[in-house]
């Protein structure tokens, strides 16, 4: 799975929870989750519970605490998933 | 402000078994709808009772008014509770505010928003199965929210920016008349401008189940939904469990006048009591004094006369209990059989909604003072022989009233608790 592929999921994931959709448009891997998009911190837990089951992976505590850009997301999945 | 502050509803909202929306809902009551229905799940799972009130067209209506990462933790009772304040907050004048907006918060504006059982099908769907399967970890960050006791008002606090009291009140099937005398008392005492009070109950087997197995539940009429809830009937077999939710928006005179809001009727008093399991009370029975005596405070707590009561809206859930309550009220406004008001139970169109039911009734009460008219009480054709003698004061078809004033609510609950409501139509 490519970088680009992964990023667009992530994104997709994480578009439900998001209360600045505008944000979304001009989505990059620099944005970041809670203060740009405005995700609600508590619904972190359920992102990452999405990512696990979307690339059927299993994301540690300490790995998710390290998430906070859009980038962040996808850099863990990317070390996690076949390429 | 004093304790002699008046309070006015100056906004409703409902979603119910039979109707969604006061429009609507004015209009299913006049017409004596049921909304009674077959329930294929409850057939399945051998409940006694196959029958129950469930709101129709909710997701759809909830998808329009919340965003999704709000309904990925909203369990039933939580999108009946939620529609029905924003249906009150609009209906009462005001807009919902931005999410982003922090001037909005208003620390005048309050909520008490209760439910009689709460968050049931979260800890039956979820909860439970999942702790059980020791996948504690997937529960993911929306279940305490669903099942705290507090959870339906706590929602609608974010939705609406309140910063007044925020609770939900729990008194079993007494809890939605409480919430209103309860919010009516803040404003009164001039700890509140408005508070939006109701209550709210899911629809789920996990909330029902309790009650089908106590043998409390209508268990005769599965192949006819529209003829299982008959409160005051010969052949009342138990009430029909119904779910939904009602809120009133409630707010001090002086505010209402001052923004020129439209003002839908007066609370006149209000009293909740025990009867403290004695007398005949118990647990899941009403003492009768305690009944009467909450009566006679409401009515005192109004200032007005027993003879001022124009009609009655019971309890009425059709159990045995149903005839007793009748001789209350006319002990308790003084009134001999010929002589009762007329006395009508929202119940038999959309089944008990358990801690929403005294707010849908409340909700009845006021469309009902709006329009001039008391509702039908549905399938009670064959009067029980205990209440013979007041049959002409059961309507089975609406009875217009012109001159209707005054009419009275009363909620019984598990715990041998009561609450009764005065409210009075608003002339301009």
């Amino acid at each position: 799975m490519t970088r680009e592929e992964i990023f667009t999921k992530v994104v997709e994931i994480v578009r439900p929870f998001v209360k600045n959709q505008e944000a979304l448009d001009s989505v990059d891997e620099n944005t970041n989750i809670l203060q740009d998009l405005k995700v609600n911190s508590a619904r972190l837990v359920d992102i990452i519970l999405d990512f696990e089951d979307a690339f059927n992976i299993e994301v540690e505590d300490e790995d998710a605490d390290a998430v906070n850009t859009v980038g962040d997301a996808v850099g863990l999945i990317a070390a996690k998933v076949p390429s | 402000m004093s304790e002699s502050t008046r309070v006015v509803v100056t906004g409703m909202g409902v979603v119910t078994p039979n109707a969604n929306g006061t429009e609507a809902f004015a209009q299913a009551l006049r017409e004596g709808v049921s909304g009674i229905r077959h329930i294929p799940l409850l057939a399945e799972l051998e409940f006694a009772c196959q029958v129950a009130g469930v709101p129709q067209g909710v997701d759809e209506i909830a998808e329009r008014y919340f965003a999704p990462d709000e309904l990925r933790a909203m369990n039933s009772g939580h999108r009946f509770g939620c529609i029905a304040a924003v249906d009150a907050w609009t209906d009462a004048g005001y807009e919902r505010p931005d999410p982003d907006d922090d001037s909005a918060l208003d620390w005048e504006v309050g909520a008490i928003l209760g439910t009689g059982i709460g968050g049931l099908d979260t800890t039956g769907e979820r909860l439970v199965p999942m702790v059980d399967a020791g996948r504690v970890r997937r529960l993911g960050s929306t279940i305490v929210e669903q099942v705290m006791g507090s959870g339906v008002s706590a929602r609608v606090a974010g939705l609406l920016a309140l910063g007044n009291q925020v609770t939900s009140n729990s008194s079993a099937c007494s809890t939605g008349t409480e919430a209103i005398i309860e919010g009516y008392h803040r404003i009164r005492s001039g700890r509140a401008k408005r508070m939006l009070c109701g209550g709210t109950e899911g629809a789920s087997q996990y909330i029902w189940g309790g009650f089908d197995s106590m043998r409390v539940l209508s268990r005769k009429h599965n192949d006819e939904p529209e003829k299982a809830s008959r409160p005051m009937s010969a052949s009342a077999g138990g009430f029909v469990p119904g779910s939904g939710a009602g809120v009133l928006h409630l707010e001090s005179l002086e505010s209402a006048q001052g923004r020129g809001a439209r003002i839908h009727a007066e609370i006149l008093g209000g009293a909740i009591n025990c009867g403290g399991h004695r007398s005949g009370g118990s647990m899941t029975a009403p003492n009768q004094l305690g009944v009467r005596r909450c009566i006679r405070q409401a009515i005192e707590d109004a200032g007005i006369e027993p003879g001022e009561i124009d009609a009655i809206s019971g309890h009425l859930t059709a159990t045995g209990a149903d005839p007793r309550e009748v001789g209350s009220w006319a002990q308790a406004l003084e009134r001999s059989p010929e002589s009762l008001p007329p006395i009508t139970s929202t119940k038999s169109m959309i089944g008990h909604g358990l801690g929403a039911a005294g707010a849908i009734e409340s909700v009845a009460c006021i469309l009902m003072l709006e329009g001039g008219f008391v509702h039908p009480s549905l399938n009670c054709e064959d009067v029980h022989p205990e209440i013979e003698a007041y049959a002409g004061s059961i309507p089975h078809t609406v009875r217009v009233m012109p001159k209707l004033k005054t009419i009275i609510k009363a909620g019984f609950g598990f715990g041998d608790v009561n609450t009764c409501a005065v409210f009075r139509r608003w002339d301009d």
